[in-house]
């Protein structure tokens, strides 16, 4: 039997699930959409599989980016889950770090994840220097365990305060549960984040417990099914800092899966803008209710190092920076009372989804627009559910809802509509880029999603960004960066020490045995690595601050105690305080708050030569017809492509519609195409 | 911009609605900018900062960021006027690269904490607009650390006070300001960092908004200008409208003004006129000895704030107040001139929007909420290390939101006049000499009612070293805040510390205390208030009676006494007993 050789990439999306297969041996590759399954997302994912491999014994490896957490988090449906904490504190994940849901108005609420009555306390007490004032009580806490059974758990958290600076009680306490009951689905606070602030360890341990049982159960049935069908190769998962890890550590930290769909998607286009080229990027996810944008610097993506996936559910854990605005295909357009119109937030899904749909929504949605002005055929809809779309019920609803309150027609409403929409994206864009001091004029915009390359051309113009580059396949582009990823694991822990009390001996040996248990964890995989990675930084301030900046320590794992001095360490923070704010303070000694250590492992490179154009056919066998589109208040003839069918090298003017069947793109009359020889679509404005 | 308005060139709204947005993102990006490179965590983590755009004659408030500190929306307006009066008062050349600075509270409201950088914006030489940034410094001298002076009697004893002079010149800082305000100052670097901050944060704005003006020209900014101002003053006159005609009046206390242990009523008396609002704090005590006066312009900040989280879709800037008149009687403590003390403006201005929200209940409750906590209750805790290092400890506490028309209140919310976060404890753990025994919430503090306050909560600190002095600085320790609409009120504010005698004593300020000692060992219990009720309680569902009583936000006794809920020691519902209770009652 020939070695298996093919590697899938898999992500699950609200309406379809992708699948991108890419056969190493043959270089050759094939994608694949079904309808998602939300009652049961591997159902779905085993269904489209099986269109590509009646035999899973020829597939090697199976990454997949996931959004069952996500879902679970903002459904609120993760399983009954108990904390078991230090006496005096049961409240800490209810009452977070005092704020509101929102800045005006005092309706807002938040509900914890876990309830009062399953939050227990047991006496322990362990100070912020890590000296145990108080052992933790053995009974209490196998009293409370027995407690949360009898009142039907199913999985639980322990979180002790300053468990950061010492995790001994929460380790006796750890054992002391499981001694009463075995159960999979045990989270220990310092386990998953070592790290100092209790709410926000508290939170991210308790949203990990809460997903612990629904990922568990999900990874299993998506197991057994695979194996079911032949699979000897592995699964791995994406997790919400770009990087893939086994099932079985997903299956122990799955709020470090939060946000998984995403990442892959911004993975992807990182690749691609590399390998073409482009190494300063802004992703563009435009999906049916949001808008998402993240930033790609000299090829890096950007962590953030925490995030709310909903009001007061905090995860801390790495992940790719991502900045969501309500503005997708389905946000709805209105006119407030003051007479200004608006754009979402508030959006139509995909069901029942924009008017044109005809699924019973009447308020006008983005796609409408796009559809009335002729930016959308609505003879070949996207994704193939809905035969065609219903321009005239789209007018309706957008003279109806703009025009009149606006007292303008229905082509200006419609236009109206688009430019509010291409305000609110621009205004995304300007903030990950512009706010944080980059130069737009040196990044280039890559749209993805169904409806990102719809309103490129007007985002690159509003902006200022030189260019947009439309991969050739924009919607199934989280499926490819899933085949992409790196394995990554993050580890981190305070310190919280002055610079001149480290004892560098102690500190080396932490870095080289972090390092060597994450290299284990990665390198037991059947994953094939080109090399292993390694990134150390030290979060760091100036005594009395509150923000640390991360230092980067340029050390070598293997020198680590040649390289790693305390000159070392200070000027790897100056260095980065600098390029943060431009100056360095004197005279202020430096703190130490944490250690970062990441692994990565990185994987051979997809070549996207794969995706190349057709190099022997013409622009003419690519032109299909013609159509008029609305523009700048007038009606003006786009000649329409099949974009697969573009040649390389060959160039467009618009106006023209580039059509394929995961996505439309509109060159607006001052933009030109040209298809490159990887298959991206290069935009730019016409000299 | 109104006098030149019939030259103005028609803006479509399309274009209304794409410059709104790149406008407001010009505030925001100052907000982020000062956030970020602020030394001082009340800027950096609490965000008590604010930045925006202004009229150049009038001051008014053009365009606003988002991430500021509530309360200086309105009251940046006013520090902005003050400037141009003094600029007219005193024929002050205003030159391209100028910038003014003062923290005085009674032209530009607030408190001598709140350092203010107002900055001349110029097209062809010509006066176009005012931008301004305002941020709490850490430390402005005076005679407690921090400046939450509880017996202050003079603002002298608050701070130092700087009228509006330029701190820069031309684009040139003038370094004898700077080395002014530093050495009157006991945190001096932290000064400079946020003083530096602020600048950046200015300069940033002009290179935003010159990259807009020579995108779309003059003439298009300042109509878009014009009509967003229009458009808030027909969005809130419209609400108004809805309102019917009519006299509402509301009452509430504070405590007292840590001077003498006396009540001071706020007193509002709202008249509504078709599209007009009159707001009439007449009845009002008299400015009192200690530091709970307010200027006038911080009364109406305050009162912008409370009208924005009733009307919250109404676009900030000027034209909200359009349709509003205010009637603060010269001798009022709402209205005091210098050197009246003002350090404790935050209590204040949390009383006078809690008489708004009743007020406004009184015509409508369902476009009103119970009151909030209403205190920050700023504590400080101050001693030496065991190596002769000084240690401050300065932090707020939260409270329980108001039960509104949609659903009971907030837990552990923060204040109305600020989105703040508080630091974890674990963050004043490792940086004073101090441990928590208890962060949790408070049980029985959400006041009754159809839908319940939310909870305020229980913190216990203990000193694990020598001494500490302690000073606090809170309110709503003998009026608590009151529901409407039927619904009962949140519990009072309670604080102890260890008397003479050992045991827990109250302040004879009750919400206020200084010349406090703790001793090693020693520990300190602040109990926070709940929010206000909404509605009558004996309409609750007995269900959701029990579900708090099991969850422990409600005892059996008071779900007795405050609901008519009937339950036996299980927590199980007696039906027939609370049916005939609840009928009786």
């Amino acid at each position: 039997m020939p070695e298996p050789s093919f590697i899938i990439g898999v992500d699950v999306g609200g309406t379809f699930t992708d699948i991108f297969v890419l056969d190493e041996d043959r270089n050759f590759c094939e994608i694949v959409k079904v309808p998602s399954r939300p009652e049961d997302q591997s159902t779905g994912i085993l269904d489209g599989i099986s269109k590509v491999s009646k035999n899973f014994e020829d597939i090697s490896l199976i990454i997949h980016g996931t959004t069952v957490g996500t879902n679970a988090l903002l459904e609120r449906k993760g399983a009954k889950t108990g904390i078991i904490t230090t006496t005096g504190f049961r409240d800490v994940i209810e009452m977070r770090r005092r704020d509101r849901p929102h800045t005006w108005g005092l309706w807002g609420n938040f509900e914890p994840i876990i309830p009062r009555d399953l939050r227990l306390e047991v006496d322990e007490r362990v100070l912020s220097n890590g000296v145990i004032e108080k052992p933790v009580d053995i009974d209490q806490v196998r009293d409370a365990a027995q407690q949360l059974i009898s009142m039907g758990v199913e999985a639980v958290c322990i979180f002790f305060m300053n468990s950061y600076a010492n995790s001994a009680n929460e380790k006796l306490a750890l054992e002391a549960v499981q001694s009463v009951w075995p159960n999979d689905y045990i989270t220990c606070a310092s386990e998953i984040l070592p790290e100092i602030r209790e709410f926000e360890r508290g939170s991210t341990s308790a949203l990990n417990a809460y997903l612990q049982p629904i990922i568990g159960n999900y990874l299993e049935r998506l197991g057994t099914g695979l194996a079911k069908g032949g699979l000897q190769g592995e699964v791995l998962i994406v997790q919400s800092n770009g990087g893939v890890m086994t099932i079985d550590i997903s299956r122990s930290f799955p709020v470090r899966t939060a946000l998984s769909g995403p990442a892959a998607g911004v993975i992807a286009g990182a690749y691609i803008g590399k390998v073409s080229g482009y190494d300063n990027l802004i992703t563009c996810d435009m999906g049916g209710t949001s808008f998402d944008v993240s930033l790609v610097s000299d090829g890096d993506t950007a962590l953030a190092p925490q995030t709310s996936v909903d009001f007061g559910l905090v995860v801390r854990t790495p992940m790719i920076e991502i900045t969501t605005i309500g503005a997708g295909g389905g946000s709805i357009a209105w006119v407030d009372r003051g007479g200004l119109l608006q754009v979402g937030p508030e959006s139509a899904g995909s069901n029942p989804g924009p008017v044109c749909y005809g699924l019973g929504n009447d308020r006008p949605t983005v796609t409408d627009a796009n559809l009335v002005m002729g930016r959308i055929n609505a003879e070949r809809p996207i994704g193939g559910m809905l035969n065609s779309l219903d321009v005239e019920a789209s007018k309706k609803a957008i003279a109806e809802h703009i025009g009149k309150p606006l007292a303008i027609e229905v082509m200006e409403a419609a236009e109206a509509v688009i430019q509010v929409a291409n305000a609110k994206m621009a205004g995304a864009i300007r903030l990950v880029s512009i706010e944080k001091g980059h130069d737009p004029e040196k990044f280039v915009a890559m749209p993805f999603g169904g409806g990102g390359a719809l309103h490129t051309g007007a985002l690159i113009k509003d902006v200022g960004l030189a260019k947009a580059i439309v991969p050739r396949f924009p919607g199934i582009t989280s499926a490819l960066g899933c085949v992409i990823a790196d394995m990554r694991l993050d580890r981190v822990h305070t310190l919280n020490v002055l610079l001149n009390n480290i004892k560098l001996g102690d500190l080396h040996k932490e870095i080289e045995l972090t390092s060597k248990a994450s290299e284990k964890i990665i390198t037991q995989s059947k994953v094939k690595f080109e090399r292993i990675d390694y990134v150390f930084e030290l979060d760091m301030l100036y005594v009395g601050q509150t923000h640390s900046v991360s230092a980067r320590l340029p050390v070598n794992i293997n020198k680590i105690r040649e390289e790693l001095s305390l000159e070392v360490i200070k000027k790897s923070f100056e260095d980065a305080y600098f390029s943060n704010f431009g100056r360095l303070l004197e005279g202020i000694d430096l703190r130490i708050l944490n250690l970062r250590v990441s692994v990565i492992g990185r994987r051979p490179k997809l070549d996207l030569h794969i995706f190349a154009p057709s190099s022997n056919s013409s622009l003419k066998d690519a032109e299909t017809g013609e159509r008029n589109v609305w523009v700048d208040g007038g009606w003006q003839s786009a000649k329409i492509y099949n974009r697969l069918d573009l040649p390389e090298e060959s160039s467009i003017s618009g106006p023209a519609l580039l059509e394929q069947s995961d996505t439309t793109i509109f060159l607006e009359p001052d933009l030109e195409g040209s298809v490159d020889k990887l298959g991206n679509l290069i935009i730019s404005r016409r000299e | 911009m109104t006098q030149t308005k019939n030259k103005r060139p028609e803006i479509s709204p399309i274009l209304m609605a794409v410059l709104k947005g790149r406008l407001e993102q010009i505030a925001d990006e100052m907000d982020a900018t000062l956030f970020r490179s602020a030394f001082n965590p009340i800027i950096a983590e609490a965000h008590d900062a604010s930045h925006g755009l202004y009229h150049r004659e009038t001051g008014e408030t053009l365009i606003q960021g988002k991430s500021g500190l509530p309360v200086f929306v309105g009251a940046m307006a006013f520090a902005v006027k003050s400037v141009i009066d003094r600029v007219q008062a005193k024929n002050i050349v205003i030159e391209p690269g100028d910038i003014f600075i003062f923290n005085d509270p009674y032209e530009g409201g607030t408190h001598l904490s709140d350092f203010k950088l107002v900055k001349p914006y110029f097209i062809d030489g010509e006066l176009f607009c005012y931008l301004a940034s305002v941020g709490h410094w850490h430390d402005v001298g005076g005679n407690v650390p921090g400046n939450y002076n509880p017996v202050a009697t003079e603002c002298y004893q608050e701070g130092m006070l700087i009228p509006p002079v330029k701190l820069a010149s031309s684009g040139v800082i003038n370094q004898d300001i700077v080395d002014i305000l530093q050495s009157n100052s006991r945190l001096p670097e932290s000064l400079y960092g946020d003083l530096n901050a602020q600048v950046s944060a200015l300069e940033l704005g002009v290179k935003r908004l010159s990259e807009i003006l020579d995108e779309y020209g003059r003439d298009i900014i300042e109509g878009v200008l014009d009509q967003l101002k229009n458009s808030a003053a027909q969005l809130m006159a419209s609400y108004i409208r809805d309102l019917p005609d009519g006299c509402y009046s509301a009452d509430d206390w504070l405590d007292n003004d840590g001077i003498t242990d006396q009540e001071l009523m706020i007193s509002l008396d709202i008249t509504i006129s078709g599209e007009n609002l009159t707001l009439d704090f007449s009845r009002t005590s008299s400015a009192c000895a200690g530091p709970v006066n307010i200027s006038r312009s911080t009364c109406i900040a305050s009162c912008y704030v409370a009208l924005k989280h009733i009307f919250k879709d109404v676009p900030a800037n000027a034209g909200v107040l359009d349709p509003i008149d205010f009637i603060i009687p010269e001798d009022s403590l709402l209205n005091v001139k210098r050197p009246k003390p003002v350090g404790g403006y935050t209590e204040t201005i949390l009383r006078v929007i809690d008489v708004i929200f009743q007020a406004v209940a009184n015509i409508d409750p369902t476009k009103s909420n119970g009151c909030a906590y209403g205190t920050i209750n700023a504590l400080s805790l101050a001693g030496f290390r065991e190596n002769g290092s000084r240690w401050v400890m300065f932090s707020f506490f939260g409270g329980g939101h108001g039960g509104n028309p949609e659903r009971d209140g907030l837990n552990h919310g923060n204040a109305p006049i600020s989105t703040a976060t508080i630091p974890p404890l674990e963050i004043l753990e490792a940086a004073y000499p101090i441990k928590f025994n208890q962060w949790a919430l408070r049980q029985d503090s959400g006041g009754a009612g159809l839908n319940r306050g939310g909870c305020g909560s229980v913190y216990e600190i203990e000193l694990l070293e020598e001494r500490a002095d302690v000073f606090l600085f809170g309110e709503r320790g003998k009026l608590p805040p009151l529901g409407i609409n039927g619904g009962a009120s949140g519990s009072l504010s309670e604080f102890y510390y260890p008397g003479t005698d050992g045991k827990p004593t109250c302040p004879p300020m009750v919400s206020k205390g200084d010349g406090i000692k703790l001793e090693k060992g020693q520990k300190l219990l602040l109990k926070t208030p709940g929010g206000g009720g909404y509605g009558n309680p004996k309409e609750r569902d007995a269900d959701k009676v029990v579900e708090d009583v099991r969850l422990g936000y409600v005892s059996t006794e008071s779900a007795l006494q405050d609901y008519f809920c009937h339950l036996d020691d299980k927590g199980i519902l007696d039906l027939e007993k609370t049916n005939k209770l609840r009928k009786v009652l």
